[in-house]
């Protein structure tokens, strides 16, 4: 994308018969103005809550809008492993079934995008046209059938019944369909007549040249997880203490604290560590956030 | 031999397909498909979700009857819910869409810098989990928070709002500022009952504390659909441009004869996943308000929860679960028609 934008916009500006120099250049100032005003409004809440959670709970009441702590603590940090608040426990959880989750919706959705764009079978069509209408279903009518499955099958409160309703993803199976079908079939061809097996030419041949796709999966299928709270309320419940993850975790110590004074101190903190880990991969990977993005958007 | 050969690949490949396409589909069938008809099988029952649900009591039509006919309390928590949600979703996906525009159209030029910084920095929101921004939020609305602070910075007279526990509407306060409150509003307002509220409730507008979560939704969001929309901004070809302006159209004549017209896919695309996203708001009401206060922001998500968890009401849940299904198709469907037939053409 940056690339277009170089190659592209010189055009532009050069245009002959344009407004004169002064006002591009005031114009160019008040772009300036409106996006460092909109980023100091997306950045400020995390400043504040960065600054706030290094405060001693009367400090933060007393003093919210001061931006360096003193006395400097790590104090609520430390609360994050007192009481009610098990966070070693429950970041270990969000990473189990975020890398569980990640590495069979990799291996799933390829296997299965592969075969619908490279293998011949009956019946392929009708399985892409499903795939298709279970992306039309909005999540949240699946929660009530979902917890009735996980409690027939006996999987309440376990960690398969975490991992299992969310193995796939039929957007994952879109997006390497798309891409299988992209790629010239002449190696495979090669491959074919060379006697490699389907499964030796997905394997070797097709899916090592699939690295972009795949690492936006791998991102799309770890954020989703690690920011999921929904289905594991559903599949967890309330007394699967133990199973939880960060986002059950902490969402619930609030409603410990209904009808008393918040813990806000606890609550930063634990927020802040939260997102540590997506704010990592997020800056190391991040032009492949924006391919996966617009699919995100639908959690709202 | 040739034959047999090409016949024994066929083969081959018909269980590779079979096979390929088995863990994926058992698991979308057992998850997706399966779950979607067993919510309209147990709206039809009356179950409280903890013996098997074999157990449960056929009912027909009653949960569809009590929540959209019949004059009581659940068609009232129902529509109540309906009318939350509604409220959100209509202030919610024209902002979001047209700030993500603006910030885009302003983004989108070849001499700016910091593109990197700008980029990161407004998409970063929506990479974050939803707990972690509604607890930090949570702190920032407490009516002694650092948004209140912040406000009495600018307006010293200003009376702080406590954010998180107002349940007055919006259009009510706007109505009050003229004058017209419940007491003085006229009685074909106030006692008009329509499907379990008063039209003076249906015109409350959002509550004040429901205001707050689409703010925070619209912060949130605005970010990535601002770069969706980059992203199609740079597609448009450039000679339109260069020729409207040789022909003397203004900026904002271009605006709208060029770039709303070949946004209107992207725009349509954005909106859908909006209304979409939006009616099945939850996580914010579950991690901030528990539906409060006075339930004004209880949205359909978070009344299926509640009746099927806190109420063992699973009948009741699978009900208003198929009817918010059948809302979000209509809707994606009214607006197809309003946005994608020109988006067509």
């Amino acid at each position: 994308m940056a690339e277009r934008v170089q190659t592209l916009n010189p055009s532009v500006t050069r245009q002959p018969g344009s407004a004169p120099e002064w006002v591009r250049s005031l114009t160019t100032l008040v772009r300036y103005i409106v996006l460092f005003g909109f980023a100091i409004l997306f950045l400020a809440p995390f400043i504040f809550a960065i600054a706030n959670s290094f405060k001693t709970p009367p400090d933060i009441a007393a003093n919210p809008l001061a931006l360096i702590p003193n006395p400097f603590t790590l104090e609520n940090y430390q609360r994050l492993t007192q009481g009610a608040a098990n966070v070693p426990l429950w970041t270990m959880n969000s990473f189990i079934f975020a890398i569980a989750v990640t590495i069979s919706r990799v291996f799933l959705c390829s296997l299965a995008g592969y075969a619908l764009a490279r293998v011949h079978f009956p019946g392929r069509n009708l399985v892409f046209l499903a795939v298709l209408a279970t992306m039309m279903i909005p999540g949240v009518v699946l929660l009530i059938p979902r917890f009735i499955i996980l409690k027939q099958l006996g999987l309440l409160g376990t960690y398969q019944g975490g991992i299992l309703p969310i193995m796939v993803d039929a957007f994952g199976i879109f997006l390497m369909k798309q891409f299988f079908e992209s790629l010239p079939s002449e190696v495979e061809e090669a491959a074919r007549i060379d006697g490699a097996t389907p499964f030796q030419i997905f394997w070797s041949v097709s899916l090592p040249m699939a690295t972009a796709p795949l690492i936006a999966l791998t991102i799309f299928a770890f954020q989703g997880t690690w920011n999921e709270l929904q289905h594991f309320l559903i599949a967890l419940g309330p007394t699967a203490r133990d199973l939880w993850p960060l986002t059950l975790g902490l969402a619930t110590l609030r409603g410990a604290g209904v009808g008393q004074q918040l813990d806000f101190g606890l609550f930063l903190a634990g927020s802040l560590l939260m997102t540590l880990p997506m704010a990592i991969v997020f800056i190391v990977f991040q032009r492949y956030f924006v391919e996966s993005g617009s699919h995100a958007a639908v959690k709202g | 031999m040739a034959a047999t050969h090409i016949a024994g690949q066929r083969r081959q490949e018909l269980i590779a397909g079979y096979s390929f396409i088995a863990p994926a589909l058992v698991i979308l069938i057992v998850f997706l498909f399966i779950p979607m008809f067993f919510t309209l099988w147990m709206s039809f029952r009356d179950w409280g979700g903890i013996t098997p649900p074999s157990f449960s009591r056929p009912v027909g039509l009653e949960w569809y009857q009590k929540l959209l006919f019949q004059d009581n309390i659940r068609r009232s928590e129902f529509f109540l819910a309906f009318k939350n949600t509604l409220y959100y979703a209509v202030g919610v996906v024209p902002t979001q869409t047209v700030l993500a525009l603006m910030l885009a159209v302003v983004a989108n030029s070849a001499i700016l810098r910091f593109k990197g910084f700008f980029r990161t920095t407004f998409y970063f929101p929506s990479i974050t989990s939803s707990v972690a921004i509604g607890l930090i939020f949570l702190w920032i609305y407490q009516t002694g928070g650092i948004l209140n602070q912040t406000i009495k910075i600018f307006f010293p007279g200003y009376k702080p709002i406590s954010w998180m526990n107002d349940p007055s509407g919006l259009i009510h306060n706007t109505l009050g500022l003229f004058g017209i409150t419940i007491r003085t509003a006229p009685t074909w307002l106030t006692e008009t009952n329509v499907l379990g509220l008063t039209l003076w409730q249906w015109i409350s507008g959002p509550s004040v504390t429901m205001s707050a979560l689409m703010m925070l939704v619209v912060w949130t969001t605005a970010g990535t659909m601002m770069l969706v929309f980059l992203a199609a901004l740079q597609d448009i070809p450039r000679p339109l441009y260069e020729a409207a302006s040789v022909d003397g159209a203004s900026w904002w004549q271009q605006f709208w004869n060029i770039t709303v017209p070949m946004l209107r896919p992207t725009i349509f695309f954005v909106v859908t996943l909006g209304l979409i996203g939006t009616f099945q708001v939850f996580d914010q009401m579950y991690v901030m308000t528990s539906g409060g206060p006075a339930g004004t922001t209880t949205s359909l998500a978070y009344l299926i929860y509640r009746a099927g968890f806190n109420d063992s009401q699973m009948g009741m849940a699978s009900a208003i679960s198929v009817l918010l299904f059948i809302i979000i198709f209509v809707m994606t469907i009214i607006q197809r028609r309003l946005l994608g037939d020109r988006a067509q053409s």
